[in-house]
Formats: C-alpha cells, sequence, structure tokens
C-alpha cells in the first residue's frame, strides 16, 4: 500500500496512545488529588459524621461502617482517576481520528489543542456553573437532577467551545489574529452566558460549613482534572510524535 | 505490512463508513466506563455500591455529583 501509510496512522494505534496517555495522566491526577484533596476529604467527612450523630435520621451517606473502609476508598482515588483517565484519553483520541483525518501533516498541535479544548468545555465551563463538591455538601435528594444537569453543562461547555472555533474559521483567514480571536472569544462567552443562565442552580452547601474547606476542596478538584487534562494532551501529544517519526523511518527504505 | 498488502490487493483509503463505526463503538465502550467510574450507583454494575463506594473519593475530587 503505498500513499497512505505515511499519512495517517490507523484508528487503533491512536485509540491505543490515547487509552494510555490517559491512564498515566489519570494516576498522576491521583497522585495531585491524593497530596492536595485527601486531607479535606477527611476533614468534609468529619464534619458530615458529627451532622449525622446530631441528628440521625434523614437517610444520611453513611462512611463508618461501610462497604469500602476509608483506607479503601484512599486507594480507590487511584482507580478511579486511572480508569476515569483512560477513558478520557481514549476519547480524546477518537475525537482526534474524526476531526483531524484530513489534515495529513498533523504537526502535533491537533492533540494539544484538542486536550485544551476538552479541558475548557468539559472541565472549567462545568466547573463555574456545578463546582465540586466535599462530602457532607449537596441534597442527596437531588442528586439525578444535578448528575443530569451536570453532564448537560459538560455538553454545553464542549458546545461553546465548538461555538468558539466555529467564529475563528467564520473570519477569514486574511483578517488580523486579533479580529478572529475576538470571534472565538465571542462565540465561547454568548453560549457560557446563555447556558448559565438557562441552567438551574443548586444552594446546598450547609450554612456552618467552613468556608476555608470548600474553597480549598474545590481548588484541590479543579488542580486534579487540571492535571489530568494537561497529562493526557502532553503524553498523547508526545506518543503520537513518536508514533509518526517510527512510521516515517519504516515507510523511507522502501520509497 | 508489505505481506498483508501484497495479499490483500484491494486496500480501502480508510473507508469513511467502516472508521465512524468503529469510533462510534469505542464511544460507547468509554462512555459505559466513564459512567461506571463517574456516574453508577450500583444498578448496572450489578456489584450493589460496593463500586460507587470504592471510588467515592475519586467522585468527589474529580468534581462529579457525588450526593
Amino acid at each position: 500500500m503505498p500513499l497512505n501509510t505515511t499519512a495517517a496512522p490507523p484508528f487503533l494505534a491512536v485509540l491505543v496512545r490515547g487509552l494510555l496517555a490517559g491512564l498515566i495522566a489519570g494516576l498522576l491526577a491521583g497522585a495531585f488529588a491524593y497530596v492536595a484533596g485527601e486531607p479535606h476529604v477527611e476533614a468534609a467527612i468529619a464534619i458530615e459524621e458529627a451532622a449525622a450523630h446530631a441528628e440521625p435520621a434523614a437517610g444520611a451517606h453513611d462512611h463508618g461502617d461501610a462497604l469500602v473502609s476509608r483506607t479503601g476508598q484512599r486507594g480507590g482515588l487511584f482507580l478511579a482517576t486511572g480508569l476515569f483517565g483512560a477513558a478520557m484519553g481514549g476519547l480524546l483520541a477518537t475525537a482526534y481520528v474524526l476531526l483531524s483525518r484530513r489534515r495529513r501533516d498533523d504537526d502535533g498541535r491537533s492533540g494539544l489543542l484538542l486536550a485544551g479544548a476538552a479541558l475548557l468545555g468539559a472541565v472549567i465551563v462545568p466547573f463555574v456553573k456545578y463546582p465540586a463538591n466535599p462530602p457532607a455538601v449537596g441534597d442527596p435528594a437531588t442528586i439525578d437532577q444535578r448528575t443530569v444537569t451536570y453532564l448537560l453543562m459538560v455538553v454545553l461547555g464542549l458546545v461553546a467551545v465548538w461555538a468558539g472555533s466555529l467564529g475563528y474559521r467564520s473570519v477569514g483567514a486574511q483578517a488580523p489574529t486579533w479580529q478572529r480571536a475576538a470571534a472565538a472569544v465571542g462565540g465561547f462567552l454568548l453560549v457560557t452566558a446563555v447556558s448559565y443562565v438557562v441552567m438551574p442552580s443548586f444552594q446546598e452547601v450547609p450554612a456552618d460549613f467552613p468556608a476555608t474547606l470548600l474553597w480549598n476542596f474545590r481548588l484541590a478538584s479543579l488542580g486534579t482534572q487540571v492535571v489530568l487534562w494537561t497529562g493526557i494532551g502532553l503524553l498523547f501529544a508526545a506518543l503520537m510524535h513518536h508514533e509518526r517519526r517510527r512510521r516515517a523511518a519504516t515507510a523511507l527504505p522502501s520509497t | 505490512m508489505s505481506s498483508s498488502a501484497s495479499s490483500q490487493p484491494v486496500v480501502h483509503p480508510v473507508g469513511s463508513a467502516r472508521l465512524l463505526w468503529t469510533a462510534l463503538a469505542t464511544v460507547a465502550v468509554l462512555a459505559l466506563l466513564t459512567y461506571l467510574v463517574a456516574f453508577d450507583q450500583g444498578a448496572v454494575s450489578r456489584s450493589g455500591t460496593y463500586l460507587h463506594e470504592l471510588m467515592h473519593d475519586g467522585r468527589h475530587l474529580l468534581g462529579v455529583p457525588c450526593h
């Protein structure tokens, strides 16, 4: 097979690299979360349990004599971030293949751009509207509603990024860069602002929950996702670079 | 790769339809994996709430609504 061998690596080769990048980035994010986030989770659980002992009614989510010990849950953190990272890396690789298959001379920027787009659209935009909550924050009665609105917000965030890229391309390539960037920002902000207004809000932080603990937990949670997506982007770009060089090297002698 | 090319002379130029179906199947599997980690309450995995509890901290710190 002549032409296509050096052009685009097959889907499976890209997918495997995405999964691997995601798994490693997920474990790195887990390590970050373990160091930066676990102390806040512990503190929040202590508050949750103190509240549960004060009023043992209202179907509280029990951590004491639970199915999985706290040690197990701290270890499960790495399982969760590792699997989640692998899934995200795989999705990124799939998006990469579908979106960039027309571009044969990818210089490695596409993967990084996609990871950046995912961080902005699937993490930061939803986070501002529905920030992460530690244990003891959030009403179990609204969990289904909050899950659905959160997922919808992830979709809307990705639509906002897509609107931004649409705005960028709608302004001709001969226009100055600032005009294209302004169109991108405009498209992104328009969708984001409308979503924020239209989507319902949930105010479920107990009045006596420590503000600094909430802030520290949310910062650690956002940091975990930033580590995850930065890691996926860099590792995926590096692995793809390696793959392209390998393919180019094996293709050369035959031509 | 040269041996497979000679035994199969018909090489599709990255068949668009086939690629799309493979990609769709991949997305479905990865979506299920994401669901099991981030949103399962035991109903789909049939593990009771074991997986849910095991990955409790991960869910909180990844910022997914948990409880």
